[in-house]
């Protein structure tokens, strides 16, 4: 068996030079210190999606799209096909702890500065990634075409379409129509299962090839308090046997979810029907959901729905381009502001959060 | 004697070759750019023109109640109060884009997307709808009720 192995080994290595690979990928070291734990969230974000590619072309097998086709194709993977409704019931369930992850991730990055030079493009790609997957559960919900995803789409594209001057465009470009139809459907399933995909393959290619270019970054407070030489462990194998433990874990609790906490399907969209009470979003876009919610019709002269999305946007790029005005991080310095920006934000979603599943 | 070979070509000329080759850049990425643009926007669908719908006999419609009827492919919500009155209303919400309902209880038409409410003449009474129902004309042919559009 081993001389087997290596024989292919040198096969392969006396035609393309393996030498250099193999040393780019075993060069990395993973820092030791208080705030490593968070180190491994991206590795669970990667673990997730992984698992939606493999689950997502599952479901492909059996999925219709179509007003006539979509809601019925999900109860026969349901119903009929065997493992039907474990494969969709992990999809789902792996689609919430993808953006969990995601955003675990996102701000453990933020908080310990990791954006700061020369990592700029490391945290771009990495929020551009964190948007498409906000796209890949805004799509993916509306896929089975049932009631609370019909009005919920309808809701959420409506929203887009009161931006101003830009806004009408992108809504007859998103719902494919002046309303949400059959032909939304098609679109969504498209940008779902084909555009988002292949863009997020891309980007995530460019985030892996910078973060094992770069190495980890450490966070400023254990890098200023170093004196000694920093305590540091191989990334292969001691680090990727931890990641590997991990995503055994998130494994299981998954499958948990998947199996004890099934996912509904609830009724068919019907155009002709009134909305059911109880139209959420997804809880990721609860918190901007409930601002919008509370904003008042008019705030001066501005509409108040207006408003509210304009500085949701304005919000966004801004904390993307952080690591290029946070001057005093990408000098090594403490950024308290940062901090307190930071702080002010997590507070923000998470009570909005709440208080939108309360009202 | 160095001699730049630029020197031979009069400035003018370069600056109309220049032009020349610029312009067909543009032309070059407009004639690509501009089918994709516009192969993105949906066409509009021939749709058949409705102008009125036949929802059924007058006693067949109960009094405090109210029901959706299929106007060609719009939502129209068709209401009767207790008194016997009928009134009708494009069912979607002028917040963002719910179909609304009766409700019996509260005497009012009620969108149960963000709880917004509209009175027995489509008025926007409470929650966030910013504008009034757009009316429908319910017409009495006898006993058969039907709905036409406001012109
Ligand atoms: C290559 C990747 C993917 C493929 C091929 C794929 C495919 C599909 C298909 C066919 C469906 C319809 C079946 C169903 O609704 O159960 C679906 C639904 C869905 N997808 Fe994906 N998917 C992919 C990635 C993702 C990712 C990364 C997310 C992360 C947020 C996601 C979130 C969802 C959600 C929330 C649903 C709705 C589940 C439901 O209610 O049934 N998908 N996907
Ligand atoms: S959509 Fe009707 S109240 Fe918001």
């Amino acid at each position: 068996m081993k001389t087997f192995l290596t024989k292919i080994y040198t096969y392969v290595d006396e035609r393309v030079q393996l030498e250099d690979l193999v040393q780019f990928m075993g060069k990395k070291y993973v820092p030791v210190h208080r705030h490593s734990v968070w180190y491994y969230f991206g590795g669970i974000t990667l673990f997730l999606f992984l698992i939606q590619v493999v689950t997502g072309i599952l479901l492909l097998l059996y999925y219709k799209s179509g007003e006539e086709l979509a809601f019925e194709s999900i109860q026969f993977i349901m119903s009929k096909v065997q493992f039907g409704w474990l494969i969709r019931s992990i999809h789902s369930w792996a689609a919430n702890l993808f953006i969990l992850a995601a955003v675990i991730h996102m701000f453990s990055v933020f908080f310990e500065r990791a954006y700061r030079k020369p990592r700029e493009l490391t945290w771009l790609t990495g929020m551009l990634m964190l948007f498409l997957g906000l796209g890949f559960g805004f799509s993916g919900y509306l896929l089975p075409w049932n009631e609370l995803a019909f009005f919920a789409t309808k809701v959420g594209t409506d929203i887009a379409g009161v931006v101003p001057v830009i806004g009408k465009p992108i809504l007859i470009f998103l719902r494919g129509g002046e309303d949400v139809t059959g032909a939304t459907l098609s679109r969504f399933f498209g940008f779902h299962v084909a555009v988002f995909p292949g863009i997020f393959t891309v980007l995530l290619g460019i985030h892996l090839l910078l973060v094992q270019r770069q190495g980890m970054s450490e966070p400023l407070g254990v890098e200023a308090g170093a004196a000694a030489p920093q305590k540091t462990m191989p990334f292969f194998p001691n680090f990727l046997l931890r990641d590997l433990l991990l995503w055994l874990i998130v494994l299981n609790i998954l499958a948990i979810l998947a199996v004890f906490f099934p996912w509904e399907l609830g009724q068919k969209a019907d155009p002709f029907a009134p909305a059911p009470a109880g139209i959420l979003p997804e809880w990721y876009f609860l918190f901007m959901f409930q601002t919008l919610k509370m904003i008042p019709a008019q705030v001066w002269f501005i509409d108040g729905e207006v408003l509210g999305i304009v500085t949701f946007g304005i919000a966004g790029l801004l904390w993307m381009l952080v690591p290029f005005w946070d001057r005093k991080s990408a000098r090594g310095e403490q950024n308290r502001t940062t901090t307190y920006i930071g702080i002010f934000v997590v507070g923000y979603i998470i009570i909005l959060t709440i208080l939108g599943w309360l009202l | 004697m160095t001699s730049d070979p630029d020197d031979h070509v009069q400035p003018g000329k370069r600056d109309f070759l220049k032009l020349i080759l610029g312009g067909s850049l543009v032309a070059w990425a407009a004639s690509i750019l501009y089918p994709l643009f516009a192969y993105l926007k949906p066409p509009k669908q021939a749709e058949v023109e409705v102008t009125s719908v036949k929802v059924g006999t007058l006693s067949s419609i109960e009094k405090d109640s109210g029901m959706i009827v299929r106007f060609g492919n719009k939502p129209v919500i068709l209401v009767r109060s207790a008194a016997g009155e009928l009134r009708a209303f494009d069912a979607t919400c002028t917040h963002l884009d719910c179909t609304v309902q009766y409700h019996k209880e509260m005497g009012v038409i009620w969108c149960a997307c963000h709880n917004g409410k509209y009175d027995f003449n489509g008025r926007n009474i409470a929650g966030p709808p910013p504008r009034p129902l757009d009316e429908y004309r319910v017409v009495l042919q006898g006993e058969e009720v039907l709905i036409s559009k406001k012109s």
